[in-house]
């Protein structure tokens, strides 16, 4: 019965999208008030229903109903109950349904936070939410239905893929896809404005929280899924530039331009119909992405769930939703003027700087990832593009773009001068280039590509705090802490997103010039010292799991020459009974400087095993700056001046009259 | 015409669109398999009825027959087993079974419950022959013929249509 009544609930909620669709956007065009009213009840409705349809989902994992052709393929009644729970999305129906939730639940959140916008404004944005949900919602009924029967019930599930029972799972789509779908909010603002032809300060300001909450889910997302690869596919690698994530990065890297562009015209004016475009391609991207990896289009160690009837689905649903965008934009665009212009040297040069390295690394990335799809559709045969592209492409666009973010904040606006500039970050450069050089000579290797990692982002730590120094001196209040209260939290937020992305390269740096990896053969009772600890093998031995049996091994670490046991390390090497599969669960001791690294390859005999033995120094730093990132992003959200309405939306109108003129 | 710059998003989209669309019409899985035209690779296993018999591709010499990799635990291969059952009921071609990373007991108990099509079933406990034949999921099919040489892999569980369509005009053409 509950599967049958999600099922309906699922309909209905396609009945109040395709009305949230038609109702309000009539409404706004025809001028008919009473129409643009139905905007937020119907909003409010659909979102009831689609939760009602989870929660059936969800209900049926929980209990076990096998009868229910998703839970019997992706559960099994020996999986732990949280576990069951996290099912819900394991699948593609079900992850399906869960991208469904999160564009209800931030369209209800659009229509509560958004009192003090107009009515014909928020109308439009519904609207267009409405419309996407309506394709998904057909997407889901028509293709892949969650609660399809399968008669006879099965018996037993056939569980979980084992790679996804991990707690990194539970939550990592539900970020992911917070993210993704985010983006919707500024995609749908963005095509509200087009249509009303009005894309000014105020607009850039009602955009702006909302891209940057999505941004922080999505920056969150990605580093769970890296975090996620690192510690189960037993590699301990923490980026592939697998299809897959490319797919979640590419919408990151609009987002991450779009945030810095709806700066820009927030606060300036200017590029109105870049920012309108990013907004777009931002969310394109987030849609072509679910398309690359539900399709089949491309191949990828994470593509779960592949299959072409979809994909002609979601490729008609992506002409209509991005190709009818974008000839909006085409057709609107050229009307909305381009705003106050700048001088060569100032902060929205650097940003336009920042904006055009952004993308082009994006385009490089798309390239990378379609590129095999390129030469299959000309027929010249099947091939994949590996690390050694995205590597020599990706780092030589980011430099330059890392290298102005920090001179940016400095800058001024419309016009900035270079020996002001100079004078103000000199002991910043200097201090950097001090500090990249020590770091190798302590550490004791050397290269180019190091010692410019290692400066960017030194050079990023250092003018961020000549910044934070200068501004809080300048500052009229008394003590330090008020004068820290005193800067707005969008500044803190900025200056802490960027901090994130120098403790990220300090990361991704160090791991990659100074990890050591070995691969051993390794009988009971074995020594061996890797990065300044003696790993000893002990041993074996089976341990049973609730839904899976796992050989234990045992590996004692010390300091050497010492007898006392740092840690006692045991990786798992589990077999699960219903699937049949293998799964390596490494062992990792987590340090602020150091992860040390342990996970068990094959038995070679004798009670000898393959052992994969890794020291990563400073590894969780990576995530460390991406979480600061997005800490950031949320402080920023918090400034007061989103929250103080009225007068806000007072002083865009007259903004707004100035910015006409100009 | 300035306007028109306006249009170039547009423009590329229209074009990704239509190379996604012609990459809808292809399988990404359909890898060529380095193993197709090549000959089998050569094993000796036991057999799982009887263990103290042994099995070679090398016995099968001269007639064309079908590698069936399968396993107890293994769901899609009780969806391929009724198609299976019935071609050995036809005596189309000898039916070989690779019983892959199975205990004894369910394998034998798996075929009594749901019949049996296989002349006899390989025994391989730890996948190594899989692992030869590049095995990567349970159930697939090679189709190899008299001279021993692998013509045809089938990945996933075998389709009516794969039958029709592939497997047996094949067997037909090999047999001739």
């Amino acid at each position: 019965m509950i599967p049958e009544l999600g099922h309906f609930a699922l309909v209905v909620a396609l009945a109040l999208a395709a009305a949230q669709a038609i109702l309000p956007l009539v409404g706004a065009a025809t001028g008919r008030g009473a129409l643009m009213a139905t905007a937020r009840p119907i909003a409010a409705g659909q979102f009831i229903f689609v939760v009602g349809a989870f929660a059936a989902l969800a209900s049926c994992f929980v209990g076990n109903d096998f009868s229910v052709a998703n839970v019997a393929n992706n559960s099994n009644s020996t999986l732990p109950a949280h576990y069951r729970f996290a099912a819900t999305w394991g699948s593609h129906e079900g992850s399906m349904l869960l991208w469904t939730l999160m564009l209800a639940s931030w369209t209800f959140l659009v229509s509560i936070f958004s009192r003090h916008l107009p009515e014909r404004m928020i109308a439009r944005v519904l609207g267009v939410m409405g419309l996407v949900s309506m394709g998904f919602l057909l997407f889901m009924l028509l293709t892949s239905n969650p609660f399809d029967r399968m008669l006879p019930p099965a018996e037993e599930g056939r569980d979980l893929n084992p790679l996804l029972q991990d707690p990194g799972m539970v939550i990592h789509p539900p970020m992911l896809y917070m993210g993704y779908v985010g983006f919707s909010v500024a995609f749908a603002f963005a095509l509200a404005a087009l249509i009303e032809g009005r894309l000014d300060a105020a607009w850039a300001r009602w955009s702006r929280p909302w891209t940057t909450a999505a941004w922080c889910f999505l920056t969150i997302g990605i580093a769970l899924g890296s975090g996620w690869a690192y510690y189960e596919l037993g590699w301990g690698g923490w980026w592939f530039w697998d299809p897959v994530e490319n797919a979640s990065f590419m919408p990151w890297l609009a987002g991450t331009a779009l945030i810095h562009s709806l700066a820009v015209t927030e606060k300036r004016g200017t590029f109105r119909s870049w920012t309108v475009l990013l907004a777009i391609v931002a969310f394109s991207l987030s849609l072509v992405g679910t398309f690359l990896v539900r399709s089949g289009v491309l191949t990828s160690v994470h593509a779960f769930a592949t299959d072409p009837r979809r994909g002609v689905f979601i490729l008609l649903f992506l002409v209509v939703v991005i190709g009818g965008s974008l000839a909006l934009f085409a057709w609107r665009a050229p009307k909305v003027g381009l705003g106050g212009g700048f001088a060569p040297v100032s902060r929205e040069s650097m940003l336009l700087a920042n904006n055009v390295l952004l993308t082009v690394a994006l385009t490089a990335v798309m390239l990378g990832t379609l590129y095999p799809l390129f030469l299959d559709a000309l027929n010249l045969g099947k091939i994949s593009v590996g690390p050694p592209y995205f590597d020599t492409v990706f780092y030589p666009l980011m430099a330059p773009a890392i290298f102005l973010m920090a001179v940016g904040p400095v800058a001024s606006w419309k016009q900035a001068a270079l020996p002001d500039l100079w004078t103000r970050l000199r002991w910043a450069l200097g201090a950097a280039l001090v500090a990249s050089i020590l770091v190798p000579l302590v550490a004791g290797r050397f290269s180019v590509g190091k010692l410019l990692a290692l400066w960017l982002a030194f050079w990023v730590v250092f003018a961020g705090a000549v910044q934070v120094w200068q501004r809080l001196k300048s500052a009229p209040q008394a003590g330090t802490w008020a004068k820290v209260c005193a800067q707005p939290l969008a500044w803190w937020g900025m200056t802490f997103a960027h901090l994130g992305i120098a403790v990220f390269i300090l990361g991704v740096t160090l791991v990659r010039g100074y990890e050591t990896e070995q691969d051993l053969r390794m009988s009971p009772g074995q020594k061996v010292e890797i990065g300044g600890y003696e790993f000893t093998f002990v041993g074996t031995r089976e341990v049973p799991g609730p839904n899976y049996t796992a050989v234990q091994g045992e590996v004692q670490v010390r300091r050497p020459g010492s007898t006392a046991i740092v840690e006692t390390m045991r990786p798992e090497k589990r077999t699960y009974h219903a699937s049949g599969q293998t799964m390596t669960e490494a062992d990792i001791d987590t340090g602020f400087t150091r992860d040390l690294y342990v996970s068990l390859g094959e038995p070679v005999g004798d009670g000898a095993w393959g052992v994969r033995i890794y020291h990563k120094p400073f590894v969780d730093w990576i995530w460390g700056g991406a979480f600061i990132m997005a800490l950031g992003g949320f402080l920023a959200i918090c400034d007061r001046r989103y929250r103080l309405r009225k007068a806000a939306v007072a002083a865009q109108a007259g903004l707004a009259a100035g910015g006409a003129k100009a | 015409m300035k306007a028109l710059g306006f249009a170039i998003p547009l423009a590329i989209f229209v074009a990704l669109a239509i190379f996604f669309a012609v990459g809808l019409t292809r399988d990404p899985r359909e890898v060529p398999s380095p193993f197709i035209d090549k000959p089998a690779p050569s094993f000796k296993l036991e057999q799982l009825h009887e263990a103290s018999r042994a099995f070679a591709p090398e016995d099968m010499k001269g007639k064309v027959w079908l590698l069936n990799v399968w396993a107890s635990w293994c769901v899609s291969c009780r969806v391929e087993h009724p198609l299976l059952v019935e071609m050995s009921k036809k005596n189309v071609v000898p039916i070989v079974g690779l019983n892959y990373k199975d205990r004894r007991e369910d394998g034998v108990a798996w075929l009594t419950k749901f019949g049996n099509p296989y002349s006899l079933s390989a025994y391989d406990v730890d996948g190594r022959v899989g692992i030869d034949y590049g095995v990567y999921g349970v159930p697939e099919t090679f189709v190899i013929d008299k001279m021993g040489v692998i013509r045809y892999k089938q990945i996933g569980p075998i389709t009516q249509e794969a039958l029709d369509a592939t497997i047996l005009p094949l067997i037909k053409k090999l047999s001739a």
